[in-house]
């Protein structure tokens, strides 16, 4: 491909350095994924997935080696630059949901526009991506813990779209879910990707992980295997 | 209003109202720490302009007594004919000279006894001092004139008798006086305090209580009030030239001494109160604290998702200045009145409460309420902007 990836990951070496120990959390790890992909990042607990979505989503910065988000080099990114970053180019979506409580439903979508505008939405955007993930004008106005998981889930979608960042970012998404909802999180997940986006995604369900094209099996921080499935 | 449509700022507010006792409480500590020092600013500020008001009216006074003596003169120490003179000739005709013997008796009126002052100078100058309220200023040796408030407090009219003296005493024995006239008020004066005092005529004095030409304080009313410490220069060398014989204390530095000592208490009351500022200080410190370490996984969502450290930072600090808001202006309320109730006990006049001085003290002490709420509020703020934000997505 002559296309520029998305995510470039050059070496990456992340160490933990504990008191008695250092621990190395990914171990000279080299990706790229290009706009468009579905990436699904396995492995056992303990294998370097997390640090790597953390790298990744501009939480951390790698120890050694490179990593380029949308061309930028985030070794050489401030601390407001990293944050401008997550806040422009990623969209998370968590396994615990992670809405802010004292916003209400709308407020929550509408809260990173907020912090790229510097200004309240008047727009109407917010109240139509809540629109698009199924959550009508009736609850917009509810708090987060009002509703069941499922719909908050949904709700964090709609709040990881709203700067319609390059990459989206999910830790487990349907680990807190029930087959069903997790079923219908997982296929709004698959229409972003049909409609363009780029979806990084870190779980351990095997379920879950059969809806991404590439399948990444890390272990011991590094990567171990890897799986192009063409059927999702 | 900027402030007021920042999500930052609307998320304070909401976590304010979501621990609403809590913060409630921790807003009291500063509610009663302004209330300390506006109240003390207020009675000080009160205090101060009433002494100043009562003294200025006297501004133009120059006092002399017997070095040694003063107020509390002891027999031995007297302004001397001689040096009655040296003044008289110093100070020059337009400035009006006061010699005054002065002692204290005891008195009768019917069947009430006390003391009081007493006072004899020469006619003239009282008539020039003050004036007769009732009645006619003495015209022979037994009579005299009082002042309002001892007329007031033993009930004496024209023409009522007051005896002078102690009745089982010889040397001087007791003696009656007629009162030929009723002062009119002074207030706190200078040059003759005389509202509780019976004034006799010089001779009367001198026949009783002996010592003539030796006079207990000489009070100069000066005309030009500019030329005030020239004449007290010109004085003291001419009284004091050879050795210190005479104390010269003019009113002006007699008012500030006295505003500086006012100003020294209410600078140690305020330190007190102060003491109130500083617990609850402590209290916001504490408050916020807990309020960042409740907000941890919030602190994390709100990192991860691209929130900056400086905004985390301002959202901490506009929830310190909240409590800091809400406890000055309950405090200002409180102190507003507290501080009435408590200027009117203790001074007997909210003349000067609605007064500049004493109303500053008002946005003074909010001030000082939100500014130490926000300073209190720097630490916990700065700690919650400088969490890791994937630590802070792993709390619970």
């Amino acid at each position: 491909m002559t296309e520029e990836p998305v995510i470039k990951l050059e070496n990456v070496t992340k160490i933990y350095v504990l008191p008695t120990d250092q621990v190395t959390a990914l171990n000279n790890v080299s990706l790229e994924i290009y706009k468009g992909e579905f990436v699904a990042i396995m492995g056992q607990s303990g294998s370097g997935k997390s640090t790597l979505l953390n790298q990744i989503g501009c939480l951390d910065v790698p120890t050694s080696g490179k990593l380029y988000i949308d061309g930028n080099d985030v070794s050489l990114l401030n601390d407001d630059q990293l944050t401008d970053l997550r806040r422009d180019k990623i969209g998370y979506i968590f396994q615990q949901f992670n809405l802010i409580p004292l916003l209400n439903l709308r407020e929550n979508v509408e809260y990173p526009l907020i912090l790229k505008t510097k200004k309240r939405d008047t727009t109407g955007y917010p109240e139509k991506l809540l629109e698009m993930v199924g959550l009508g004008t009736s609850r917009i106005m509810h708090k987060p813990k009002e509703i069941s998981g499922g719909q908050q889930q949904r709700v964090a979608i709609a709040r990881a779209l709203v700067n319609d960042p390059t990459i989206i970012l999910c830790d487990e998404p349907t680990g807190n879910l029930d087959s069903k909802t997790s079923i219908q999180v997982m296929e709004m997940l698959k229409d972003l990707n049909n409609q363009g986006r780029t979806i990084v995604m870190v779980t351990h369900d095997e379920e879950t992980a059969a809806y991404a094209k590439r399948q990444i099996l890390f272990s011991d921080g590094e990567i171990i295997e890897e799986r192009f499935n063409d059927n999702s | 209003m900027i402030i007021l449509d920042d999500i930052f700022f609307e998320l304070s507010v909401r976590n304010v109202r979501l621990h609403f006792l809590r913060s409630l409480l921790a807003a009291i500590g500063i509610v009663i720490g302004v209330v300390a020092i506006t109240s003390i600013g207020i009675l000080g500020a009160n205090m101060t302009q009433s002494v100043t008001a009562d003294l200025s009216a006297n501004g133009n006074v120059i006092m002399l007594s017997p070095q040694g003596g003063g107020f509390f003169s002891d027999d031995d120490d007297y302004i001397s004919q001689k040096q009655l003179a040296k003044i008289e000739k110093t100070v020059g005709t337009e400035n009006l000279v006061i010699a005054i013997y002065s002692d204290s008796d005891k008195i009768t009126v019917g069947s009430e006894e006390g003391r009081a002052s007493i006072y004899a100078l020469d006619m003239d100058v009282l008539k020039n001092l003050v004036e007769v309220e009732t009645g006619d200023y003495p015209t022979s040796l037994t009579s005299v004139v009082v002042g309002p408030s001892l007329a007031e407090r033993y009930k004496l009219k024209v023409g009522s008798r007051i005896k002078i003296g102690d009745k089982d005493k010889e040397d001087p024995k007791q003696t009656t006086v007629r009162v030929s006239g009723i002062l009119k008020e002074r207030g706190m004066s200078m040059d003759l305090s005389s509202d509780n005092a019976i004034i006799t005529m010089e001779k009367w004095f001198t026949n009783r209580y002996g010592d003539e030409g030796k006079y207990d304080q000489v009070n100069i009313v000066v005309a030009d009030i500019n030329a005030i410490d020239d004449l007290v220069d010109k004085l003291d060398h001419a009284l004091n030239y050879r050795k210190d014989e005479v104390r010269i204390m003019d009113s002006g530095s007699l008012i500030e001494s006295i505003s500086a000592t006012i100003g020294i208490i209410i600078a140690f009351m305020s330190a007190i109160g102060a003491i109130s500022l500083l617990v609850a200080a402590v209290s916001i410190f504490n408050v916020m604290l807990m309020s960042v370490t409740e907000r941890i996984k919030e602190i994390g969502i709100l990192r991860s998702i691209g929130t900056r450290r400086s905004e985390i930072r301002r959202m901490f600090l506009y929830e310190s200045a909240i409590l800091g808001i809400i406890g000055s202006t309950l405090g200002a309320v409180f102190s507003l009145i507290g501080s009435f109730l408590l200027t009117y006990l203790m001074l007997n006049t909210t003349e000067y409460f609605f007064t500049m001085q004493s109303l500053i003290q008002i946005p003074y002490g909010i001030l000082i309420g939100i500014v130490i709420c926000v300073i209190s509020g720097v630490y916990p703020a700065w700690k919650a902007s400088n969490m890791d934000p994937i630590e802070a997505l792993r709390a619970d």
